[in-house]
């Protein structure tokens, strides 16, 4: 797992007030917007997207980068593969 | 594995509604072919500007409606319709009203929201089911 610290963020969503599957829906919505390579955050409370984001990254062919605690939420971190 | 669901949407409360937007978001987030076709109380559920005065929810739980109701509004959770929305922007999400429900209430597809795109026959929606998982809300 990459070194979360070091990573530069291109573009995040606060999904924090957002519910299942809410969060999920604007990670896909930043990494269809955004371009190969760029690094996309999304901060989530809803407990689904712990297991909804890395098997949906997984799936569509990203690479997931990790995630961490944020406030009082989770970031999750994605790298746009294709 | 098929990589179709389809679910026979025949419940036109609010919970319900949510709970079959929400599973379709999933499965088509999850690059599923969606295909929902509505029938009897769904397709009362989706005429113009129904949404904005449906605050039904199954009489089992009918007791619960006003938290949940309350609830909802609080949070912001988003509407049920806007949950379709989202779903057919990320996906391949076809919805369908039911020909035989149209008749029955004298409806055209004109006076039903703009996520359903076509009338559909029930041997028709079967048909393209095929090998796919079905589920009836």
């Amino acid at each position: 797992m990459p070194d979360l610290q070091n990573i530069s963020i291109t573009s995040e969503s606060d999904a924090r007030g957002s519910f299942c599957p809410g969060p999920l829906m604007e990670l896909i919505r930043l990494v269809r917007a955004g371009a190969v390579g760029d690094v996309l955050a999304v901060l989530s409370k809803d407990d689904g997207s712990k297991r909804d984001i890395p098997t949906w990254v997984a799936k569509a062919g990203h690479e997931f980068l990790g995630m961490e605690p944020f406030e009082n939420a989770t970031r999750f971190i994605v790298r746009k593969a294709k | 594995m098929s990589n179709k669901v389809s679910i026979v949407l025949f419940s036109g409360t609010v919970d319900k509604l949510m709970a079959a937007a929400i599973l379709a978001t999933g499965a088509a987030a999850m690059g599923k072919d969606v295909s929902i076709f509505l029938t009897m109380w769904g397709v009362m559920a989706f005429r113009k500007g129904d949404w904005k005065t449906n605050i039904r929810i199954s009489k089992d739980f009918e007791d619960q409606a006003p938290a949940m109701l309350r609830s909802m509004s609080e949070k912001k959770v988003p509407g049920w319709l806007e949950n379709f929305k989202s779903a057919q922007e990320i996906g391949n999400v076809k919805i369908v009203a039911c020909g035989m429900t149209m008749d029955l209430f004298e409806l055209k597809l004109e006076d039903l929201e703009p996520v359903v795109t076509d009338v559909d026959g029930v041997a028709s929606f079967w048909n393209q089911v095929e090998d796919g998982t079905a589920l009836f809300l």
